[in-house]
């Protein structure tokens, strides 16, 4: 089925200099499996097309979660930027809305779904 | 076995105070370490230097040590804060001036030797090129517009400020988590190979840092499970021998220490998270191992640590232009329509008059200013208000300070149900430099200064 992620993770941003960057957090390793599968660096690069340049994932399985380097994505940087969230505060909010293939066994659907 | 207790400070120049005191009255905390500085901070306290040589540090210090050190006299707590900015010194000064006047005693440590701005020519005469560390540009292309640069220095000078008996270490730039990190060095007595220690010391560092953060606060879970927020506890660390660390906080405070939280704020303004640079080590966090033991502590180790590079990361920031801002706020019906023929009849305006500009920026708050590209269009017709946000990137300072003459006419003669003008004067513009140069070229002039108050 198709999710979006904020039903079965959660995350963080900030920047450094000209990247805005993401943590990506499972609540469970089967879903941190999923994520890992369809949660890819080309996929990220593509959702934010307009707003970064590229994106790079790093893994961390200790911990089930992504973290996402957005490469040119705050128009230079936080003193420069013309835009009201010039630090990219809100760009993990912006990550939590896309859409992926996740069966819907994942314990979180299956917790909503019943409750 | 001996543990020691370190609780968050600021996690920016602005930020509260007032759960610091929790964390002093019942969290049993030794040392606050207390971050001031963002990169931007920097950028900030620039433009108060400009306007008084006396200035550029952050002031929030000032009143906030006057509250709490005396608050933390009984058990000793001491202070470390980077709040000295771009003139440590001046910090120094002002918080001995305003102890004085208090009938406060203390013995203040100033750190000073981060700055760099005054050596750039000796720096590129002994070998280095000061290039962008991402894109390599020439640091030629910005010189004559620098306007700070400070390198990150690491604990060491401020183990020895501890060791010389200060009770509060006041810096200008650190590396944020070497402000936690030197207490432990101190009160553990680890080595500067001791490279798994200092690494799980950085962790408890870039734990603390962002104060409420490790706590429940801006937590993009499910921020509904985070109880009263209104008295959020900031994070408290107990750290033992071995790095070995608890991340909890006061009793009876509001806020989440949980698995969640803490791993939120741990990959937190991370690039790499295996390879984690700092001025004293570089941590790698694919073996650390976070254990929610329940109550509001999560236990954190396994941290492990390589040997820190022969560089030090300096931050430069430079004149890049100027910002001219306004907005207008929209109501239904046809608010975002409203708002973007707005947009159009300014930017019609802007090019007639041939104002010179770089760019032109709009955001339609209420609809796309956070999301951008991503924001969804289906409801858009239908928003009960939209908020009109144009900006201008100009060279030019006459023409950021035009830009707002261009808006508050649309209120008789624009279209319609507006109200609410926001209009900024221009704004300074700063781009970041980021460069790194060989460590012994600063630490040789990194100097430590005891006021004795």
């Amino acid at each position: 089925m198709k999710v979006r992620l904020n039903r079965i993770a959660h995350a963080r941003s900030g920047d450094k200099g000209d990247r805005a960057d993401i943590g990506l957090f499972a609540y469970d390793a089967e879903t941190y499996a999923v994520l890992k599968r369809e949660v890819t660096a080309g996929r990220v690069a593509a959702h934010f097309a307009g707003i970064a340049e590229s994106a790079e994932r790093f893994e961390l399985d200790n911990i089930w979660a992504l973290k996402f380097v957005l490469n040119a994505s705050l128009q230079g940087g936080g003193s420069r930027s013309l835009r009201l969230d010039n630090l990219g505060k809100t760009i993990g909010a912006a990550l939590l809305r896309m859409e992926i293939d996740a069966p819907d066994t994942l314990p979180r659907l299956q917790a909503r779904a019943q409750a | 076995m001996k543990t020691v207790r370190i609780g968050s400070g600021l996690g920016f120049y602005g930020d509260s105070w007032r759960p610091v005191r929790a964390s002093i009255e019942r969290g049993g905390v030794q040392y606050i370490g207390s971050d001031h500085l963002a990169e931007l901070t920097l950028a900030i306290l620039q433009k108060d230097r400009q306007k008084d040589p006396n200035a550029g540090y952050a002031r929030d210090m000032l009143p906030m040590l006057a509250e709490l050190f005396p608050l933390g006299r009984a058990q000793n707590v001491k202070f470390l804060l980077d709040a000295g900015g771009l003139n440590p010194q001046g910090a120094g000064a002002a918080l001995a001036d305003t102890f004085r006047k208090l009938g406060i005693k203390a013995r203040i440590a100033v750190v000073t030797g981060d700055s760099v701005m005054e050596r750039i020519d000796e720096l590129m005469a002994a070998g280095e090129s000061l290039a962008h560390l991402d894109t390599g540009a020439d640091i030629a292309t910005v010189r004559s517009r620098l306007l700070f640069a400070s390198a990150y220095l690491g604990a060491k000078p401020m183990v020895e400020a501890l060791e010389q008996g200060a009770d509060i270490v006041l810096t200008g730039r650190v590396a944020d988590a070497a402000l936690f990190l030197a207490p432990l060095v101190h009160e553990f007595k680890w080595g500067w190979q001791d490279y798994d220690k200092l690494a799980q010391g950085l962790t408890v560092g870039h734990l603390l840092e962002c104060s409420g953060q490790a706590s429940g606060g801006n937590f993009g879970g499910d921020w509904e499970s985070v109880p009263d927020l209104a008295h959020i506890g900031y994070p408290i660390a107990e750290v033992t021998e071995d790095g070995t660390a608890v991340i909890t906080k006061a009793p009876g405070t509001g806020g989440l220490v949980s698995f969640d939280t803490v791993r939120q704020q741990l990959l937190y303004e991370v690039h790499d998270p295996r390879n984690y640079f700092s001025p004293d080590v570089v941590l790698d966090m694919s073996t650390i191992r976070l254990t929610d033991l329940g109550g509001n502590r999560v236990e954190v180790k396994g941290a492990s640590g390589k040997p820190r590079t022969g560089t030090l990361k300096v931050v430069g920031g430079f004149e890049d232009g100027w910002m001219g801002e306004a907005s207008l706020s929209y109501s239904w019906p046809d608010a975002l329509k409203k708002a973007k023929a707005t947009a159009a009849i300014v930017k019609t305006l802007l090019d007639e008059q041939k104002v010179k500009y770089d760019e032109l920026f709009v955001e339609y708050m209420g609809h796309n200013a956070l999301f951008g590209p991503i924001a969804e269009n289906d409801p858009a017709e239908e928003l009960n208000e939209v908020f009109l946000r144009m900006a201008i990137r100009t060279p030019e300072r006459k023409a950021a300070e035009g830009f707002r003459r261009h808006f508050p006419w649309l209120a008789l003669s624009g279209p319609p149900f507006v109200t609410g003008a926001g209009i900024q004067g221009a704004s300074g513009l700063i781009g970041i430099w980021p460069t790194l140069v060989k460590r012994e070229l600063v630490e040789s002039r990194v100097k430590i200064e005891m006021l004795e108050v």
